[in-house]
């Protein structure tokens, strides 16, 4: 069953240069239990497409659609309020930096109580356990301590934890991930990938991984979008992309890997993008 | 700026003061008033071809007269006169020498005597740093228009007095703000390599480190241009600024104090002198704050 | 926290040496004897000033002076007034109520009007209200503030005639000094129309004192804000799905307030350098106007008291934003 289905989705920034198109005519589904990954570099519009869904850009961005539904429900023509009602408890978005993601004024169990209390309306008792509960299931053990704690007093790990446990907090169908491990050492970033994907078969979410590390969508992925200056390059399932890339992009970018290095040289995007145009070839 | 090597050339210069340049010409209200400012420089240059009348002329036939558009007024005296008979307007026109003047001189004092006192605290740290710095604390402890009026009380009452005093009132800005620049200059790769090759710590204050504070300093500058004129004028106001019969603007204010409510436009005229031109200065300022501002560059 | 505090507390023995330095200093290096000045007297025969010399202390060596004078301030002996002859400790502190009185309003004016437009200028920014309220503000700590106070007496006093030109309240009515607050003391003396005196000779003195707080609250408000506006806190709590209520006025604003309340603390001593010329165009009997009238009557020992008093004053305010902002910064108060 389809839970996420957006199709033609055009972003275009109002900039002081001019307008700039972020993302051209891509679309997304996403599936019931299903972890679908969204590849690219900077600038590829990766994020900007799932900040569109909950509402998250600023005025200057202007949206357009064939259509953006959850469940079926139309989020683009929904209204700001009506949306509100859906973000953060059906679904929910983690971000990059879990530290600066965290309100350095307010301790972690009143940032995790706060979802409890606007979305499922749970008196203070309720919430308190919901939340001690909410941070074993993410790992932290601590967990009566770690209520009272401020974000600046814990790790980057743990503020992901944190942030992940906000997230899953109302049971939502869907988790969207913007490159959750980036900014995290690489010990703790499979610890965190792993979570993620152990919650993900617990709750039976949706997940949208969205990364730059193709290491990352080897490890997750059952589908994969591949991105390229705001257009998509290539959407197929993760062996068949690893095995048999068909746009020039995704050669190029799994050649990048150290892995695959063969020679004495890494070769560029711009060596494998000669002739090609951008495409769908799902 | 440039992380490894200090930005010399002549061409990195003008690049940059081009792209200050396209910044800085963004921001309406800077550009209008830096134009504003230009007329003021240009009616301050030319006061005495412009003015109608000579700033200390008395007409004992005129006192008090409202201006041009009120009843009683005359077209002689556009704003009116003073309780002594001398034309506003040309006071007015005089006075702006007087305020460009004060601001000039009041600058250039705070920042040269700022920026030395900031750049050997910063540079030799120690017991120098503190007890510079204790030094301007005490400065700042005191609230600026008071300790200004109690060393015009030790030096005397008069304009050049009030320069001086509020030139030190102020001077702890630039000190603090040259001592934080240096010290987060001093751990740049640059300082060290001008080291190693072995400067001397004369060069290597004002010619290394120094050109790449200068971003807070005009800012602060600007600022403090427009602090010395305002400051000047409540001096001028106390009686302990600029004298009477000098045309400097707070003076013209001290004067018309027991006349607010006969004749108001001794008061307004000279007010709205100080505001405009210290409102052109200080959308000058924040025009230059936004263009040297890095973290609010936009694409 | 503790050693936090510890620090900036060290940091105040030097600062507080040294302005009692500069106020020990201040008569001695003012043209003519410092002898004469502090006595007020002039033409003295060789008798009376070996008199005076003595009852000054000036037969001996300066740094025993010093500390005498030291010692004296510690004792609250700050000397005597010329012209009233009365200690100057004690005129200070009949004073001060009015200066406190019309700064705790003109504050209240600065942060109840400023903040709220900050805060709407930063969320609806580059829209009219933004610019118009910027401007206003800009505008504001552009005039200079004895003609703001000047224009606003013409303009209300004069033309309009709704508030009294001067003073603390109507000549009509006397009461003891209870609080030495008017609008309290006028409040519990039960006299009719009393309190309403009080009040309409705040109003003017209020609004000319607070423009320059209030403008520079407004401004700092707005960019305290605007900065906060784009941390990834803010776009967490957006994501949570919070009201754009809860979201800037809880959790933008809580973090934005932070580097506020230290700009509202550091106006204090601007409101007392404003004080001076306000209470001087408004005849306010503060220690502004005190101080105003002692230096151009050459009371010394009252400007030198009085330097002491008021830096002693702005340091301790100081002091405590500084021990607030570190209980209210999170990163501060927790390690």
């Amino acid at each position: 069953m389809s839970l996420f289905e957006v199709e033609n989705l055009t972003i275009v920034f109002d900039t002081s240069a001019g307008p700039f198109t972020a993302l051209d005519g891509v679309s997304y589904s996403v599936n019931n239990g299903e972890v679908l990954a969204i590849v690219g570099e900077s600038g590829s519009g990766k994020s900007v497409a799932m900040l569109a869904v909950m509402g998250l850009l600023p005025d200057t961005a202007t949206v357009t659609a064939d259509k953006m539904n959850f469940e079926g429900r139309d989020l683009l023509h929904m209204t700001a309020e009506e949306r509100r009602k859906i973000i953060g408890k059906e679904i929910a978005m983690i971000f990059q930096e879990p530290v600066a993601s965290l309100n350095p004024c307010f301790t972690v169990g009143f940032q995790i109580e706060e979802v409890l209390a606007e979305h499922l309306k749970l008196d203070k008792k309720s919430r308190r356990v919901r939340a001690i509960e909410l941070l074993h299931s993410v790992g932290i053990m601590d967990a009566v301590d770690r209520l009272s704690s401020y974000p600046h007093q814990m790790s980057g790990g743990q503020c992901q934890r944190v942030m992940i446990a906000i997230a899953i907090a109302c049971e939502p169908k869907v988790l969207i991930a913007d490159e959750p491990t980036t900014a995290l050492d690489v010990t703790i970033q499979k610890q965190i990938l792993d979570l993620l994907l152990q919650l993900q078969a617990d709750h039976g979410m949706g997940l949208i991984m969205i990364t730059h590390d193709m290491g990352v969508v080897a490890e997750t992925a059952d589908r994969v979008i591949v991105q390229y200056q705001g257009s998509k390059m290539e959407e197929s399932d993760v062996l068949t992309l690893f095995e048999a890339p068909q746009h020039a992009y995704t050669k190029a970018l799994l050649s990048a890997l150290p892995e695959n290095a063969t020679g004495d040289r890494l070769p560029t995007v711009g060596e494998f993008m000669v002739e090609q145009q951008p495409g769908d070839s799902a | 700026m440039s992380e490894t090597i200090a930005p010399a050339s002549e061409n990195a210069r003008l690049k940059m003061l081009s792209e200050f340049w396209h910044y800085f010409s963004q921001n309406r209200g800077a550009v209008v008033g830096l134009i504003v400012f230009g007329l003021l420089v240009l009616i301050a240059i030319f006061a005495p071809l412009i003015a109608p009348h000579g700033p200390f002329e008395q007409y004992r036939d005129a006192l008090l007269t409202p201006p041009m558009w009120q009843e009683g007024g005359s077209a002689r005296f556009i704003l009116g006169t003073d309780a002594v008979g001398r034309d506003i307007l040309s006071r007015l026109i005089h006075g702006s020498r007087y305020s460009l003047f004060i601001g000039v001189v009041v600058v250039t004092i705070a920042l040269t005597g700022g920026i030395l006192v900031g750049l050997i605290a910063g540079y030799f740290r120690g017991w120098v740093d503190s007890t510079i710095m204790r030094v301007m604390d005490i400065i700042l402890a005191f609230p600026s228009l008071l300790l200004a009026l109690v060393l015009v009380a030790i030096l005397g009452p008069g304009l050049t007095n009030a320069m001086i005093a509020i030139a030190i009132v102020l001077q702890p800005h630039f000190a603090r703000l040259t001592r934080a620049a240096v010290l987060s200059e001093l751990g740049r790769e640059y300082v060290t390599s001008a080291r190693v090759v072995g400067a001397g710590h004369l060069r290597l204050m004002f010619v290394t480190i120094l050109p790449n504070c200068v971003a807070p300093l005009i800012v602060q500058g600007t600022l403090s241009f427009s602090t010395a004129i305002l400051d000047a004028a409540a001096l001028g106001f106390l009686g302990m600024g600029a004298q009477p019969p000098t045309p400097e603007w707070g003076t013209m204010l001290a004067d018309a104090r027991e006349f607010i409510l006969r004749a108001w436009w001794v008061v307004t005229f000279p007010g709205i002198a100080i505001l405009v031109t210290v409102l052109a200065i200080n959308l000058i300022g924040d025009g230059m704050r936004d263009a040297l501002d890095p973290k609010l560059k936009r694409s | 926290m503790f050693r936090f505090i510890l620090n900036k507390l060290a940091l105040i023995i030097p600062t507080f040496i040294g302005i009692t330095i500069v106020a020990f200093a201040f008569v001695r290096v003012l043209p003519g004897d410092p002898i004469l000045l502090l006595a007020g007297e002039r033409g003295v025969d060789p008798e009376r000033y070996q008199q005076l010399l003595v009852q000054f202390g000036y037969d001996r060596p300066i740094w025993v002076q010093y500390f005498d004078y030291l010692w004296g301030l510690f004792q609250g002996d700050f000397g005597n007034s010329i012209s009233t002859k009365r200690p100057v400790l004690g005129e200070f502190l009949t004073l001060f109520p009015a200066t406190l009185e019309l700064s705790f309003f003109a504050i209240i004016f600065a942060t109840s009007l400023g903040i709220p437009a900050g805060i709407i200028a930063a969320v609806r920014r580059g829209s009219i209200f933004d610019q118009l309220t910027m401007g206003v503000a800009l505008t504001g700590y552009s005039m200079p503030i004895f003609w703001w106070g000047l224009l606003l007496i013409i303009l209300f006093s004069g033309t309009l005639g709704w508030t009294p030109v001067s003073g603390r309240i109507s000549l009509l009515y006397f009461f003891p000094a209870v609080t030495g607050f008017m609008t309290i003391d006028s409040w519990l003396s039960g006299q009719a129309g009393a309190f309403r005196s009080a009040v309409s000779h705040l109003i003017l003195p209020t609004i000319v004192l607070g423009t320059i707080p209030l403008a520079v609250i407004a401004r700092q408000t707005r960019s305290a804000m605007l900065e906060v506006l784009g941390e990834d806190y803010v776009r967490t709590a957006r994501a949570k799905g919070l009201s754009p209520r809860r979201v800037i006025g809880l959790h933008a604003l809580r973090n934005a307030l932070i580097p506020v309340i230290t700009t509202i603390g550091l106006q204090v001593g601007v409101l007392m350098a404003g004080a001076i010329l306000t209470e001087t165009i408004f005849s306010w009997p503060g220690i502004g106007k005190w101080m105003v009238d002692s230096i151009s009557r050459r009371d010394y020992p009252v400007v030198q008291g009085g330097l002491v008093l008021i830096a002693g004053i702005v340091m301790m305010v100081n002091l405590i934003v500084d021990l607030l902002y570190g209980l209210i910064n999170p990163r501060i108060r927790h390690q």
